[in-house]
């Protein structure tokens, strides 16, 4: 369908890094099913690299080839790296998004801040909380809509 | 036909448009090259095309047990609910009544046309469809006040395609003295109609949904009712409805509609196997749901819900396996409310992304239906294991809302 760009379609249709990592350092889940998108993100986390990362999501062609995207360009990288990923970057990867879809790159920056996010609080470390999302007042999410 | 599956093109989208027959399109050609007279004009080629339309205007009347004079053309289904609801409330509001009553699941043509007259004074009476989707009578005579003046019911329903007893609500307008529109897009050239017989003031249907050319439909309006203007101009369509009559369509509408009526029992009954077939072979998938009442349901309609995914990837992933679906999601219509016709019936928000609509037509064939069944369960397992809702419901951490 001409709606997507293939980029798009080759990570809806091959999405990389599905699945689940029993033992995750760091999980994140955001969205809403009564939207229809929820991303789930898991974190392996060695020496400040991730490892290893998996998803899972609930969604739109966009929504499942961005969470993959999004595994792709954090996957090997360091964590500080990882935190610095925008959706912006996930919409470059993919060839581009239709206006209405672009959410679905916000909900893949968010979910990957989330398993981070889980991570350092799981381990004790300190971080700026201004660098990740607040669920309560952003409506990306679906939650406040 | 022996078909791999890579080069399988199944079109079961025939609620959204259907492929045109040859019918049609061979009463279309004349009128295109030959007879392509403006039917206002005097000389022989515009009287010509001047025939024609008088003789379609009659096949179409005859298709609806109606008179020549009582048909409108318009350009499509959208139109004629807009002229119809429109003309109906004038002709309300000149007696002082400003109340309609219509159903929860109507096409947007209607419900955003009763939203417009909402804001210019009118009360709506919109009437629960029931988790069948279903309204009867005596809902409508119940909702019929001093003050009504029209009634506005579709025949049967574009997306989970049941069929409304509009011979018993037209009964009811009737005793009650009130305009009685039907919305029949999806059940022309389906379901039998005679407006004389079903007690119907007036009815809208489009050429596109039972095999003749887009853009081109009917608005039949009992003798009587004075139509409102919604294009000014000219003096076609006895001043109601102004530009250059439509020619080539209204000829291609006319023949599709008359091969469509006359082959109605054999298709309907070659449908109503296939559709059958389908539903059951779909109710197998765990936590699906059949949408819709399984009986007084239009013959080529199947609706389902899946719990656990979402209708725009299913569709996509449908697509790639040659098989051409709909579905209800917020997604597909670019909203972020899923279908107004699910949510009426009672689906939530979680499980009306997760819809399917399937429509068929004469041409699917038994094989294409169980290859239907095969991808869909096929493609609905796959996104079930990529999906963390299915996780959290087979690990019991959300109750299925599908039992």
């Amino acid at each position: 369908m001409a709606l997507y760009s293939e980029k798009v379609m080759d990570h809806f249709r091959n999405p990389r890094h599905v699945g689940v990592i029993e033992d995750a350092d760091g999980v994140g889940e955001v969205g809403n099913a009564k939207c229809g998108d929820i991303m789930k993100i898991y974190l392996k986390i060695k020496d400040n690299i991730i490892e290893d990362v998996k998803f899972e999501t609930f969604g739109c062609g966009s929504a499942i080839a961005s969470s993959s995207m999004a595994t792709e360009l954090i996957k090997g990288k360091p964590v500080s790296e990882a935190l610095e990923l925008t959706n912006k970057a996930v919409v470059e990867a993919l060839d581009g998004l239709p206006a209405h879809k672009l959410h679905c790159s916000v909900l893949a920056e968010e979910a990957i801040k989330a398993a981070l996010k889980d991570y350092y609080d799981k381990n004790g470390i300190e971080y700026d909380h201004t660098l990740f999302p607040d669920c309560a007042s952003c409506g990306h999410c679906c939650d406040t809509k | 036909m022996n078909c791999t599956d890579e080069c399988r093109k199944i079109y079961v989208d025939n609620a959204a448009t259907t492929k045109m027959s040859k019918t049609a399109i061979n009463a279309m050609l004349p009128y295109m090259d030959g007879v392509y007279g403006n039917p206002s004009s005097l000389h022989s080629v515009g009287q010509k095309a001047n025939e024609a339309l008088v003789s379609a205007r009659e096949r179409i009347a005859k298709c609806l047990g109606c008179t020549a004079r009582e048909i409108t053309f318009t350009s499509g289904g959208s139109e004629a609910d807009n002229q119809a609801i429109i003309s109906a409330a004038k002709l309300g509001e000149k007696k002082g009544k400003k109340h309609i009553v219509s159903t929860a699941f109507e096409h947007h043509a209607v419900l955003h046309t009763l939203e417009k007259l909402k804001k210019e004074g009118f009360e709506i009476t919109l009437l629960d469809v029931h988790e069948n989707g279903l309204v009867n009578a005596e809902q409508v005579k119940a909702a019929i006040r001093p003050d009504t003046c029209l009634v506005t019911v579709m025949y049967a329903n574009n997306e989970i395609g049941t069929v409304q007893p509009i011979k018993e609500i037209g009964a009811v307008c009737r005793e009650k003295g009130v305009v009685f529109h039907t919305d029949a897009v999806q059940a022309a050239g389906h379901l039998h109609i005679d407006v004389q017989d079903q007690n119907i003031d007036m009815l809208s249907l489009s050429a596109h949904k039972f095999h003749g050319p887009k853009g081109i439909g009917v608005l039949y309006a009992k003798k009587g009712i004075v139509l409102a203007n919604l294009i000014d101009g000219g003096a076609q369509e006895r001043g109601k409805r102004a530009g250059t009559e439509n020619i080539p369509a209204i000829m291609g509408m006319a023949a599709a509609l008359e091969e469509a009526c006359e082959n109605i029992d054999q298709n309907a009954k070659k449908l109503t196997a296939l559709r059958d077939k389908l539903i059951a072979g779909l109710s197998e998938i765990p936590h699906s749901i059949l949408n819709g009442d399984a009986k007084q349901r239009l013959p080529g309609n199947v609706n389902f819900c899946f719990e656990g995914i979402e209708g725009e990837s299913l569709l996509l992933l449908l697509d790639d396996k040659g098989v051409y679906a709909s579905s209800g999601s917020a997604c597909t219509s670019g909203s972020l409310d899923p279908s107004h016709v699910l949510l009426a019936i009672g689906r939530v928000h979680d499980i009306a992304h997760g819809s399917l609509r399937l429509t068929l037509s004469e041409e699917n064939t038994d094989e294409e239906i169980e290859y239907t069944i095969r991808a869909v369960k096929d493609v609905v397992e796959y996104l079930r294991g990529i999906s963390p809702i299915w996780r959290d419901l087979t690990e019991g951490k959300k109750e299925f809302i599908i039992k």
